[in-house]
């Protein structure tokens, strides 16, 4: 326990003190937040609940929507902002600016809570791959329909509300890497804490077999909407966030970004390990450098690297990073091994 | 304006029309789609790109000057090998395994196929000109491309083809036999390997077909890939696996209604009412089906 409070506490430090040693990556940490968020929260129901949705991005974009629709909306007719596009005819200052942004952050995060509740009774009675299709539905229509409102700013996207003029120009950058890591912590606290619970228990209990686990008298569709729920609230906040950080929103290439975002989650989740507490932390990360990399270096082949590298990893390493520490040392996880049994599984392989 | 399709028969008539030719395509589609899941159970999130692929070899034939038609048997001989090929790849060590794992590597593949093509082809959206002409029907009040009864036809020829190949041939009583129970087949000799390779060869083909068949009536574009997927899962979920005449009518009933959600809502709800079409139908599906649960108090 002491040596874990030792590593939070340099992790805690390391993050507050990182946008000052690299103060040209500010934007890059950000990013890198939000995504652990997105992939921790996503490992809640596909990793430990066994539901494996490609529609958590339907919340993270509600999230972005909603947050900057309130910071316009609070204080300026929506419309008409949404009208002028990039031409700024209205001014946040800054005290409009961070309450707008302080009301936004919380619609942002409740109302994709709820609508995943509402949503969650009939979706989630769905098991495996009708499942697994059809919050891809849900993901993909919420951004068709999205780009066909008008008041959101349909097909020609929405311009967030700019940083206003505080003081020096590192401020942006600043705001915004704290806030998304404020959130990672509040995650990994929240995500932390519910992994402790009885509740955790319940949620494997489904993925290893729903059947068995309703008869042992668990109510197993009020866990899974909550678990369901608990993902909606961080992907929503994440959204949020993302939605002032990139400073402009498009219904299918920025908000509900099923190719990028949506498939982003799950594979950060599957390369770290799926049903682990540090598996998507670790492999958000991995895939970030990789991703930044490839980016800059091949520009124009970043998909077709995706597209390899999701074929690569389900194929031969589903279990992820941590799922192969765990086999490569299992006295680390705790778990006790029997030294002949050990040498027979040698053996037979 | 919006309601216009009530007050006119006619244009009723023209969505209905138009809806069917189009869903006798996204049926041969969704032929493909149910012959392989219902033989290798796995769902290939990859099948819209497929057919996207086969309508640019079309497209092709049609740039150097052959006639696109030509492309409903160049195609479906191109698309086999890649069938195969993806096959050999990737799919054989996916087929027995979690069902999660072989929607998200033929995600991957779908991923990978967009962006080739996007590099090959270019990201601009194009259709092969057949010069086939219209049919006026009705005091000229309905008007047919040509190339959509064309398309039509070729799509029935194909899949009656196919249902017949499947009936009396040798591999296509093996692929039924596999479907039904893949161990008991191999045990009586018939090597599942082969069979699982040919079923998504011919699927592959299939959607060449179609494919093909959409770059003469319609558009093609490297990104138009996924809804034709979700419109064959759709269909084959509502058909159910192995019934096929359910498979052409759930595909005309889809192609009729996707015209009139264009006519009502707009052209640019179209996609997204087919994918919240989707998410009803497998709700309702799982209301009809979830048995009544109850607790002890």
């Amino acid at each position: 326990m002491n040596k874990n409070f030792v590593l939070y506490a340099a992790i805690l430090i390391f993050g507050l003190a990182a946008p000052f040693i690299f103060p040209a990556f500010k934007v890059q940490l950000s990013i890198l937040c939000v995504l652990i968020v997105l992939a921790t929260t996503w490992n809640i129901q596909g990793g430990e609940m066994g539901y494996n949705s490609f529609g958590n991005i339907l919340f993270y974009g509600l999230g972005m929507y909603l947050c900057a629709s309130v910071q316009v909306g609070m204080f300026f007719p929506l419309a008409e902002w949404t009208e002028s596009g990039g031409e700024k005819t209205f001014v946040h200052t800054p005290t409009q600016f961070f309450q707008g942004m302080a009301v936004g952050l919380v619609v942002a995060a409740v109302v994709p809570t709820i609508v995943a509740g509402l949503i969650g009774y009939s979706i989630l009675g769905l098991r495996g791959h009708y499942f697994a299709i059809c919050t891809l539905g849900l993901g993909v229509a919420a951004g068709e329909i999205s780009g066909g409102i008008e008041i959101i700013g349909a097909g020609q996207g929405f311009t967030t509300p700019p940083f206003p003029n505080v003081g020096s120009l590192e401020a942006r950058g600043e705001f915004f890497y704290f806030l998304s890591f404020f959130t990672l912590v509040l995650t990994f606290i929240a995500v932390r804490s519910i992994y402790s619970t009885r509740f955790k228990l319940i949620l494997n209990a489904i993925r290893d077999n729903e059947d068995k686990a309703e008869a042992m008298g668990i109510e197993t569709m009020k866990y899974k909407i909550i678990g369901w729920m608990i993902s909606a609230f961080f992907c929503g906040l994440a959204g949020g966030i993302m939605g002032g950080l990139v400073g402009y929103i498009d219904s299918t290439d920025v908000a509900f970004d099923g190719r990028e975002m949506g498939v982003f989650m799950v594979l950060m989740a599957i390369l770290g390990g799926k049903g682990t507490l540090w598996g998507p932390i670790i492999g958000a990360t991995i895939f970030h450098i990789f991703k930044e990399g490839f980016w800059t270096f091949f520009l124009g082949w970043q998909y077709v690297a995706l597209g390899v590298l999701i074929v690569v990893i389900v194929i031969y390493f589903p279990e992820g990073i941590m799922g192969w520490l765990r086999e490569k040392y299992p006295e680390r996880f705790g778990e006790v091994v029997d030294e002949k049994d050990r040498k027979a599984q040698v053996e037979l392989k | 304006m919006d309601f216009l399709v009530f007050q006119y028969p006619m244009i009723t008539l023209q969505a209905c029309l138009d809806g069917i030719l189009l869903g006798v395509l996204f049926a041969l589609i969704a032929y493909g789609m149910a012959l392989q899941w219902g033989v290798m159970n796995i769902i290939n999130i990859a099948q819209g790109d497929l057919v996207i692929l086969g309508g640019y070899i079309a497209y092709f034939m049609y740039l150097y000057g052959i006639h696109p038609a030509w492309g409903v048997i160049v195609a479906p001989v191109i698309m086999y090998f890649v069938g195969i090929a993806i096959y050999k790849l990737v799919i054989n060590k996916v087929v027995d395994r979690d069902l999660f794992i072989s929607i998200l590597a033929t995600f991957g593949i779908s991923i990978l196929f967009m962006q080739l093509m996007n590099f090959a082809f270019g990201a601009d959206v194009v259709l092969a000109n057949s010069g086939y002409g219209t049919t006026m029907l009705f005091d000229n009040n309905v008007v047919l491309p040509n190339s959509k009864i064309f398309s039509a036809f070729i799509s029935i020829v194909f899949a009656v083809c196919l249902v017949i190949y499947m009936k009396k041939s040798k591999l296509g009583r093996a692929i039924r036999a596999t479907a039904q129970n893949a161990r008991a087949a191999k045990i009586l000799g018939v090597d599942t390997e082969k069979v699982y390779a040919a079923t998504f060869g011919i699927n592959a083909a299939l959607c060449g077909v179609a494919g093909a068949l959409i770059s003469i009536t319609f558009t093609i574009h490297p990104y138009m890939g996924l809804p034709y997927t979700i419109r064959s899962f759709m269909i084959v979920i509502v058909a159910g696996l192995g019934n096929l005449p359910g498979v052409a009518m759930s595909g005309m009933g889809l192609g009729v209604f996707e015209e009139f959600a264009d006519y009502i809502l707009g052209t640019e709800f179209r996609i997204g009412s087919v994918f919240l079409l989707l998410v009803l139908i497998l709700v309702y599906r799982r209301f009809k089906l979830s048995r009544k649960r109850e607790y002890l108090k």
